[in-house]
């Protein structure tokens, strides 16, 4: 038949046939990753697994002890930014929890006390609850915060804790959290009352 | 020999070390087979069974684990089908750990101790005829290799009355596979040693090792035997790539499918105890047994490195290293047939078949016929 390709079915050997010589090769390369990885185990030179390469080796990560790093962008445990004064950058203006599809931020705002700089253009979270066991880490929260009050850069994991109580994280517990950084406050401080950054206007005085 | 209370002393104190030290290493064996899968594959291996001595964590590179299994098995439930046949069910797991076990009685792991008659035993050919020695080897019975080929094929017995006893067709075919396999491999095993049988003049094996300490190993001599008899073994032992009796892809565990902890326990031992006796085994008919090369009864002979005079030991130190040497060659054989159960996919159920019928048997036959040819033209 025209356009026809015979494919021409290749012989086996009779090296192939008697096994002995393809075992052999097979050996070859079990004993060649066994000695190399023992080798390696014995010595303690092993690939390092928390970092992304491409070496022959044990490839098994030890989790508890040995953790790969989170990626900078991973969304860990919330915490709430410091103003420079020590307060928390929160306004209470319930965008978070208004954006939170799992409803798990619950805020009592109140009003700063009379003769207090903040007082008549802000308000401050006099509750700022988290619970941790409802909140799917979406990050909604921390796109609709228009103050950078509230951020999901710590880099911990959250882990699991013994009582459910455990999991209802309060203003304080929040604000202890640093980032991975270490830094208590927002890197990109906002211009405001009491930051070191800000240009000496306030609203109370007018523009 | 020597009889009456040292005879006795010496052989409870024989059996009570190899009983132990079998189990022992068989457990041994299991972490060994399971950290070097781990090392082959690029993966870490089980390390984490750990006992905890005040503050210390001791996890000893995963060699608890084993204890860990063992205590695991003792305290699981054990579920005796209510269709089983009782007795078999429980028999079955027993006869396939006990036969490997007896069969070390009759390997030599070690050359003679003697104490009376040196001057006498050394370079004469009465060396099993005079008093004032003790063997390293439990029995010396004259059939010899017959013994462990009578207890080898009774294995088979274990597999096959567990399928058929414990009411399960999983196990059923398990177990038809496994009497199969292992009754094929049997008549391979034993025509492959015929041409050593031939070669040696003996069938008794601690004779066998003699003349391969006069003359040469038994590799060197029936190549081909060794190769034949180390293949059925490894079908003996029922493991990859000859564990279509288990196959879990296709008959979820074969024959053990119904045992539960310890008695699983057991028949996972007595493969493990299988790769051994078979290594020892090999050992002691083609890899010369306790010899160390070029070690005399009286000391170290290299006339051959240009070395003119012999380097002398004391009797007690060649026995040691000659005892030494056997569970190193053991040690090699049994890593090297984990290796193959590592590196090989089963065979397909018809493909062992053919192999064993088809390819090993007619080999081995013509191995018999070549070496009687040749043993006919050298001894004219």
């Amino acid at each position: 038949m025209a356009g026809t390709i015979v494919i021409k079915k290749p012989k086996r050997t009779l090296a192939d046939q008697s096994y002995v010589v393809e075992i052999t090769k097979g050996l070859g390369v079990t004993l060649k990753h066994f000695f190399k990885n023992f080798g390696q185990m014995v010595t303690g030179t092993r690939p390092d697994v928390t970092k992304f390469n491409y070496e022959d080796g044990v490839a098994t990560l030890q989790y508890p002890e040995e953790k790969k790093p989170y990626p900078r962008r991973f969304r860990g445990v919330h915490r709430l930014t410091k103003r420079s004064n020590g307060e928390a950058r929160c306004t209470a203006c319930l965008m978070c929890s208004t954006a939170c599809p799992a409803q798990c931020i619950f805020i009592k705002p109140g009003e700063y006390p009379e003769g207090h700089p903040s007082r008549g253009h802000e308000r401050y979270a006099v509750e700022f609850v988290i619970d941790e066991l409802r909140c799917i880490f979406c990050g909604f929260c921390v796109e609709a915060c228009p103050v950078d009050a509230i951020r999901m850069d710590t880099g911990i994991h959250m882990t699991a804790l013994d009582n459910r109580a455990d999991f209802i994280f309060d203003k304080e517990k929040l604000m202890s959290f640093p980032s991975q950084d270490g830094d208590f406050e927002t890197s990109n401080t906002r211009v405001e009352p009491g930051d070191k950054a800000h240009h000496g206007i306030t609203r109370e005085q007018g523009h | 020999m020597e009889t009456g209370a040292t005879f006795w002393i010496a052989s409870a104190v024989k059996v009570i070390a190899i009983v132990l030290g079998l189990v022992n290493l068989g457990a041994l064996l299991l972490w060994v087979e399971r950290r070097q899968s781990a090392m082959i594959q690029d993966r870490m291996g089980p390390n984490r069974a750990n006992l905890q001595i005040g503050g210390l964590n001791i996890r000893a590179a995963g060699l608890l684990h084993s204890a860990a299994d063992g205590i695991k098995m003792l305290w699981k439930e054990d579920f005796t089908p209510p269709g089983a046949d009782k007795f078999l069910y429980h028999l079955a797991p027993v006869i396939s750990l006990v036969p490997p076990l007896c069969l070390f009685a009759v390997i030599p792991f070690g050359p003679s101790v003697y104490w009376a008659n040196r001057a006498q035993v050394f370079g004469s050919e009465a060396w099993n005829t005079t008093t004032g020695f003790i063997p390293l080897q439990i029995a010396m019975p004259d059939s010899g290799i017959l013994v462990v080929f009578a207890l080898a094929s009774s294995g088979v017995l274990g597999a096959a009355l567990a399928g058929s006893s414990s009411d399960n067709k999983f196990s059923l075919m398990g177990g038809l596979r496994a009497a199969s396999q292992m009754v094929s491999y049997e008549v391979t095993m034993g025509f492959s040693v015929v041409g050593a049988f031939m070669v040696y003049q003996t069938v008794r094996l601690e004779q066998m090792v003699q003349w391969q300490v006069d003359h040469a190993w038994g590799i060197f001599t029936q190549p081909l035997a060794f190769l034949l008899f180390f293949t059925a073994a490894v079908a003996e032992t029922k493991r990859v790539p000859f564990d279509a009796p288990e196959g879990e892809s296709e008959i979820v565990a074969g024959y053990f499918t119904e045992y539960q902890p310890m008695k699983m326990g057991m028949f996972a031992l007595g493969e493990l105890v299988e790769v051994m006796t078979s290594s020892a085994l090999l050992t002691t008919i083609f890899l010369g047994g306790w010899q160390f090369p070029f070690l005399k009864l009286d000391g170290f002979h290299l006339e051959m490195f240009g070395v003119a005079k012999p380097i002398l030991m004391s009797h007690l130190t060649v026995v040691v290293i000659s005892a030494i040497t056997f569970a190193l060659k053991v040690a090699i054989l049994a890593l090297l047939q984990m290796q193959i159960r590592w590196t090989l996919p089963r065979f397909r159920y018809d493909q062992i078949m053919k192999l064993g019928w088809r390819i090993l048997l007619p080999l081995s036959l013509g191995n018999i016929l070549v070496t009687g040819i040749v043993l006919l033209f050298i001894n004219g």
